[in-house]
Formats: structure tokens, sequence, C-alpha cells
């Protein structure tokens, strides 16, 4: 028990330390910046958000085709499946035929919603 | 503050020895230690923090040298010498092009989100990071040996979609956005089979401990999953957002993808994150599938370098060598073809894994000639996959109907001007 408490402190500790490294960076820009080594200079033309050099049409984050929520949402019934794989997959050496035919089930029923999913279109472009 | 974790880990062990003497360091440390007794968990946390200095230091040192080697490499396959004048061979090129950005003004355009943008290189640099804290390194040379390590880089690595669409959303720029929702999309996707091929490992190891996973290659596993590995390559190739599938950032339709409206520092972090996230991948690559540090005559970390660059060289390779795929293409790849072919390769090792496996104490185990089988049954049914595949696409192509459909992602009236 000590052990996974000393190793997972020590990750705990890691993220600190993989957060600090970017914070660092930005923050010795950030001081260049005060010390003008760093140009920083106001010009509303140059602050305008970048579209091929034109001036932005439309109000900000306007609407937009989104052609991925179906993805999304494949993708979330899938990755629960997963959960469900990786214990299992772990203790396969140790299950008899009862858990490969379990598991074979399980995969069908998913894999028929998935052609289902298929045959509706969702996974088409349009 | 012993046991085997500390055993096994030689250098975190040396420090602590060093620091905490033999009363907590265990039996093998002879040393008197230079903390007051009581004090040794300050010798832990400075022995861990030696080692985490150093992963975080050569994520960077290894962001910049691929930076170097992508530049100088892709010069030569394009017949051109790439960059030779900043140092010998051009060798500080990374570090000028660092300063020079260090100098560059940090934009924030107009009515951007500037917490959000501000934050956005920050949680794309850090899980990059944070994944080499359980890749074994050599024998005995890493930070931690986490019971979970795979579902942890799996987790973690999962951490840089969210980054993507911070970046993206919070420009207030029409092509960022498009290309984190691409991003975001492809990302989603491609994570799938990456994760249902790494299934036919823990199949074969029964741990998620990558330390274990090592061990438990007597014959590497690019043989024995050879299916598991050119989904696990293509897959990790498109989370790296690299050629073939670099569509978030494709400069020839969206500018620069979700970092557009970076500059200066900010980008050099995303950037950063990126070319080092390449070599850590190449390192998960390494230790799943090209047996991590073990080779013959030279020292582990050395064959494990050995294997990480062979991944890298071959990430540059395929970025000079193909051209770059549309997004449908990209989205139908890995939901039509990649994710099936990961669940032929879950339903096949396990099945033959079953079949050739006996049962010994109530564990099945497999011997090398076993394993080999596997590997030949898995190779088989890849090629019978593969062909069936084409077979099934030549009856049913689709001409260039995709490409109409596509040029209306930007412009309905694309359609009329096409044709």
């Amino acid at each position: 028990m000590d052990d996974y408490f000393s190793q997972y402190g020590l990750v705990a500790i890691f993220v600190c330390l993989a957060i600090f490294v970017p914070m660092s960076m930005l923050i010795l820009s950030r001081l260049l910046g005060l010390v003008r080594v760093r140009p920083s200079k106001f010009n509303d033309v140059k602050f305008e958000p970048y579209e091929c050099g034109v001036q932005q049409i439309g109000k900000r984050w306007g609407q937009f085709n989104f052609r991925y929520y179906t993805f999304a949402l494949l993708f979330v019934v899938l990755d629960v499946v997963t959960i469900f794989l990786f214990p299992w997959a772990l203790k396969f050496n140790q299950l008899g035929l009862f858990g490969f035919i379990e598991m074979t089930i399980f995969m069908l029923i998913l894999l028929l919603g998935y052609v289902y999913a298929w045959r509706k279109g969702a996974l088409q472009w349009d | 503050m012993s046991g085997s974790f500390l055993e096994s880990n030689v250098i975190f062990q040396e420090i602590y020895c060093v620091l905490a003497g033999s009363k907590y360091a265990g039996e093998s440390c002879s040393a008197q230690g230079l903390l007051p007794v009581g004090y040794d968990w300050i010798g832990f946390f400075i022995a861990g923090f030696a080692i985490m200095f150093i992963l975080a230091n050569a994520f960077m040192l290894g962001a910049a040298v691929f930076v170097y080697s992508e530049r100088r490499l892709l010069g030569k396959f394009q017949l051109r010498t790439g960059p030779n004048r900043v140092g010998p061979f051009g060798l500080l090129q990374p570090i000028a092009d660092i300063l020079k950005l260090l100098m560059k003004e940090d934009i924030v355009p107009n009515g951007a989100d500037k917490p959000v943008h501000t934050l956005a290189p920050i949680v794309m640099l850090a899980p990059a990071i944070l994944v080499t804290a359980v890749i074994p390194f050599g024998s005995g040379y890493f930070l931690t040996d986490l019971n979970v390590g795979l579902l942890y880089i799996v987790a973690v690595s999962g951490m840089i979609t969210i980054a993507i669409f911070m970046a993206g959303w919070s420009c207030n720029n029409r092509y960022a956005l498009f290309g984190s929702m691409r991003g975001v999309a492809q990302l989603i996707s491609y994570e799938l089979p990456m994760v249902f091929s790494m299934v036919g490992i823990l199949i074969l190891t029964g741990s998620l401990s990558l330390i274990d996973v090592v061990n438990a290659q007597d014959i590497p596993f690019i043989l024995v999953q050879p299916m598991a590995f050119v989904i696990f390559l293509i897959g990790t190739s498109a989370e790296l957002n690299r050629t073939p599938f670099d569509i978030v950032e494709a400069e020839s339709e969206i500018i620069a993808g979700y970092h557009t409206e970076y500059s200066g520092i900010k980008f050099a972090l995303f950037q950063a994150a990126e070319m080092g996230s390449i070599l850590v991948s190449g390192a998960v690559v390494a230790t799943l599938f090209l047996k991590g540090w073990e080779g013959p005559f030279l020292p582990g970390p050395i064959w494990f370098l050995i294997k990480v660059y062979g991944f890298v060289f071959l990430m540059i390779w395929v970025r000079a060598t193909l051209p770059r795929l549309r997004v449908d293409q990209v989205m139908g790849f890995a939901w039509k073809f990649l994710l099936p072919l990961s669940l032929v390769n879950i339903f096949v090792t396990g099945a033959s894994v079953f079949i050739l496996g006996d049962m010994e104490n109530g564990v099945r185990v497999l011997d090398s000639v076993d394993l080999l089988l596997v590997g030949a049954i898995n190779l088989l049914s890849l090629i019978a996959c593969l062909v069936l595949a084409g077979f099934f696409m030549k009856t049913k192509a689709s001409g260039g109907r995709s490409r109409e459909i596509l040029v209306s992602e930007f412009d309905p009236a694309g359609r009329e001007v096409l044709t």
C-alpha cells in the first residue's frame, strides 16, 4: 500500500512540474515584454482575427456546419465498451470458454448497432 | 518507504540511498545518509524530482532534436540541404528558433477569450510531458511503474483533444474553429482503433504495467500482433496530426488550423508539444511492440533510443512521401476500416490464444511456438481483411462524389462552381 501511494505521489508531483514548465516559459515571455526586449505595440488592424488579410465578416463565433456530432455520439458508445474490454482482456488467461463466448456475444450486439449506424448513413460525410 | 518499487528503480534508489541512508533505503544500500533521521521523505522528494527534471528536460530537448532532424531529413528527401547555417551542420537551428519566438510579440486577437487562449498551450504541453512518467527507458530506468500504466497513457494523452478545442474556440477565428473541430473529430475517431489494438497485447500480457509488457515479450509483439501494430501505427500518426492525417492544420485549406492566432512563445509551446509527443509515441510503440529496452550487445537505454528514432524516422519518411487525405477520407478510414479491423484483431487474438494456450494451474500459458503461431494467424487475417476490403471498395467505388460534398463545408455554392 505504501508503494501505491508513493508512486501516485510521484505522479502528482510530476503533474505540478508538467504544468510549471509551460507556465514558466509564458512568464519568461511576459518578463521579456516588461523589460522591452519583446515588442508589445497595440495596433487595431494587427489584432484583427486573421482571415486571409481581409476584415472579418459577421459576428464572433458565427454559426457553422457541424458534421461531426454523429461521430462523437458513436465515440462515446464505443469508448464505454473499452472500459469493459480492458478488464476482460487482463483476466482473459484465467477465463474459460464462457468468458470468451460472453464477450463475443457482447461484441456482436455492439456490432449490430454499428452496422445499423453505418446503414443509416451515420458514417457518411453528408 | 521500501518495497518492490524502490528495489526495481535503479536511479531513484541510488539517490534515495545517498540522501536517506540504509535505514530507509533497504538492505542493498550501505550509505550513512545525508539527511537526519525522520526526514527520509525529503530524500524521497528530491530523488523523484531529479528523475522528473531529467524527463521534462529530455522531453524539451527531444523536441528540439526532432525539429532539427525533421527539417534536415525532409531537406534530404526533397534533394535540398535543409538548415545548415546556425552552428555546425545547422545543429543550433532549434535554439535559434526558440530564441526568435521568445522575442516575438505575443498577440491575442480582438474579441478572443483571453484566459482560455493563454491556458490552451499549457493544457497541450502538460499531458505530453506527463506521458513520460510511466515509460521504462531501460531496465530500472523509469519514474513510476503504475499498475495502470497503459490506461494512464490513454487517459493523459486524451487531454490533448481538449487543448486543441480550447485553442480553436478561444481565438474568435473561423479557420481556427474549423481546425479544432476537425482535430477533435479526428482524434476521437482514431483513439478507438488505437485503444482496441492494445487489447490484444493485454490478452497476451495480462498486465497494464509497461514493465510487465516488456518483460512478457519473449518474442517482440510486432511479430505476434502484426495487425495491432499496423493499426496502432496508423492511429498514432493520426493522433499526432502527422502528414497523411494532418487535416487539422492543413495549411492550404485552413491556414494553420487551431494555432492560426498563436504567435511568439505560445506557438513555440504548441510546436514543442507536438514534436515531443512524436518522441513519446515512439517510446510507447517501442515499449508495446518492439520489446522496449531489450536488445543484444548495447545497453538498454541506447537500444530504446534506437527504436524510438526508428519510429521517428518512419514518421518523417511518411511525411515526405504521402500526400494529405481529405476530411471525409480520414474519418471514413477510421470508422469504416480501422475500427472493424481492430475488432477483428481482438477476436482473432482471443480465439487463437484460447485454442493454442494450455491451462496450467488455472492460468493459460503459451510458449514461443504458440506465440509465433498466434502471430502467423494474425498476419493471415490481416491480409484476408485487406483483400476483402479491397474487393468491397472496388465494387462500391463512389467516383468523385465526395469531393463536391467536401467543398460545401465552406461554401454551399461551391458545388456549382466545381461542376
